[in-house]
């Protein structure tokens, strides 16, 4: 019997399959060799462990990794509550709803350098227009961008600021979901709208909040541009992630290093987001 | 009378959040707007203010000016890249979307697989620098090109399976019975009846690779190469002295998804939404 061709030959899958094992997956799996090199893109010396040694002794290594994570927890905790409460108040049919929900979502979709220059701006000490704001009614408004313990979490409010319309959004669509029954249901049962709130929409609203989270994890822990826009990472290592370090350190020339960082990142982001992932599927065959 | 108070507080609830919104995300745009036009020495001032002056276009000359008209050779370059990937990523994202969701077999794991680490994974940078330089494509536009198709297949490729699977399985058998080989099934049957779902795509990728900063800033550098972010970011340095130029160039790179987002609300919407509901 002869086999009959397939009219969904694989050969469809070539093209795309071929620029992603090249450009995607063979660089990822290089990668951890090339972290254990000293290396000038054309001779790698295999040195061991010695860049990862080096990434967890220096001391300024260490802070960018622990502000990464600062960082990704800071903004995506923000935007998941922020996100929720907003859907909420744009879908309970107050006026200009529509027009709310648009210019909530709006900074989504603008250039993150750009965003960062302007709000670096109305950052600014003395002349920004965010302190003379605050000066207007008596508050001495701090250095944002220019204290060191203060910057980056300065850099992480323009980052929510940026990215809470996505979060509404989806939140928006994961509220739209939940049928109307269940606040009829609770209602006669003579619930109010607080416990509406936190019995009903947080726990229908699940797969929305798997969605935003997990999104705003990742974006997270990679982010780069909003932080070279503002502060390249400083003042000193301050504000510096661990995707600035991996820039700095191929721009100074140090491709071993650096790649060490990158192979860091990726290990990071897969301990977070592997475990919450499986955890967040457990929990759904409990309900 | 309850339905006339939660009239009332609906409007009023509205009223309050129009003003809070207003002061959180309106006016930073209008401040772009404002120094964008003001002159040299006013915008040095910082100050949220009515422009004393309108410099409108004599700004925007000098803008697109600097250095030797680089904006327009950026636009000129940003514009072939966001085309140029957007249409591939259409054309491979609907072949491994048709072919995953209609063939059923063991490589479909391996697919997932490659989608899981397509959007978790960071990429690697070095090794991709390395990669496109045996390859001839390192600071090359098509390598560019190539490099934002890698990126951003995952998020296709699921886009496009979860809407192939409304599409009945009736019309490629009615196809095929007439005799239409697989590439005729899939190109004059299947990717027309697509269009919503490429139409969203090609919103939300346009926009996403027209931003996109990061990755021209690695694997493209050069003068001649220079993308519309960069040049931003070029700008930043250069013009310490003339906040009024860059917050213009701030202005031009705001508009082309302003003018998007006003056209295609609705498929924005539907493709930062996909899969949310679902989970």
């Amino acid at each position: 019997m002869a086999t009959r061709r397939s009219p969904y030959p694989y050969w469809f899958v070539l093209p795309a399959a071929v620029v992603f094992v090249t450009l995607f997956l063979v660089p990822t799996v290089a990668s951890f060799w090339f972290s254990l090199t000293r290396w000038d893109l054309f001779d790698a010396e295999f040195i061991g462990w010695d860049n990862y040694r080096q990434f967890f002794k220096e001391p300024f290594l260490v802070q960018g990794l622990v502000n990464t994570l600062i960082y990704a927890v800071v903004t995506s905790g923000a935007k998941t509550v922020l996100g929720l409460l907003l859907a909420v108040l744009l879908t309970s049919g107050i006026w200009f709803q529509g027009f709310l929900r648009s210019v909530v979502f709006f900074p989504v979709l603008v250039s993150t350098i750009g965003v960062g220059i302007a709000f670096a701006a109305l950052m600014h000490p003395t002349k920004g227009a965010i302190n003379l704001a605050l000066s207007w009614v008596g508050i001495d408004g701090p250095a944002w961008l220019s204290d060191p313990a203060l910057a980056l979490y300065s850099v992480a409010m323009i980052d929510i600021w940026k990215g809470v319309g996505l979060a509404t959004l989806i939140y928006i669509a994961g509220l739209a979901a939940i049928s109307p029954d269940y606040y009829e249901a609770s209602r006669i049962d003579g619930a109010t709208p607080w416990q509406q709130f936190w019995r009903v929409t947080v726990p229908l609203v699940r797969p929305a909040t798997v969605t935003v989270v997990t999104l705003s994890l990742i974006g997270g822990l990679r982010s780069f541009d909003i932080i070279w826009a503002t502060t390249r990472g400083g003042p000193g290592f301050a504000s510096d992630v661990l995707a600035s370090v991996i820039f700095k350190q191929y721009q100074a020339g140090f491709y071993g290093l650096a790649t060490a960082g990158n192979v860091i990142l990726f290990l990071l982001i897969a301990m977070i987001i592997l475990p919450l992932t499986w955890w967040f599927n457990k929990r759904e065959v409990d309900l | 009378m309850s339905l006339r108070r939660s009239a009332a507080r609906r409007r009023n609830l509205g009223i309050v959040a129009l003003l809070v919104a207003t002061v959180v995300f309106i006016l930073p745009f209008l401040y772009i707007l404002f120094m964008a036009v003001k002159t040299k020495q006013e915008a040095a001032l910082f100050l949220f203010s009515w422009p004393g002056e309108w410099h409108l276009w004599q700004n925007l000359v000098d803008v697109v000016k600097t250095r030797n008209y680089m904006l327009l050779l950026a636009y000129f370059n940003s514009t072939i890249i966001t085309v140029g990937a957007v249409t591939l990523l259409v054309i491979f994202g609907a072949m491994v979307g048709y072919v995953l969701q209609r063939r059923p077999s063991g490589w479909n794991k391996v697919i997932y697989a490659c989608i899981l680490i397509g959007l978790m994974v960071p990429p690697a940078i070095v090794p991709t620098i390395w990669v496109l330089q045996g390859l001839g494509l390192f600071k090359t536009i098509h390598g560019m090109i190539l490099i934002q198709v890698a990126y951003g297949l995952a998020f296709s490729v699921l886009l496009y399976r979860s809407f192939i699977s409304t599409i009945p399985r009736d019309l490629d058998e009615a196809a095929i019975i007439d005799g239409a080989k697989p590439w005729q099934v899939f190109f004059k049957v299947i990717l027309p009846l697509l269009k919503p779902v490429t139409v969203t795509l090609i919103v939300v990728q346009s926009i996403a690779i027209f931003n996109d900063f990061t990755n021209p800033l690695y694997y493209l550098p050069g003068k001649e190469n220079v993308t519309v972010q960069l040049t931003l970011f070029n700008f930043q340095s250069q013009f310490q002295s003339q906040y009024n130029l860059l917050f213009m160039n701030i202005l031009l790179v705001t508009i082309p998804p302003l003018l998007v987002f006003i056209f295609f609300n609705r498929q924005i919407v539907s493709g930062m939404t996909s899969g949310a509901v679902k989970g």
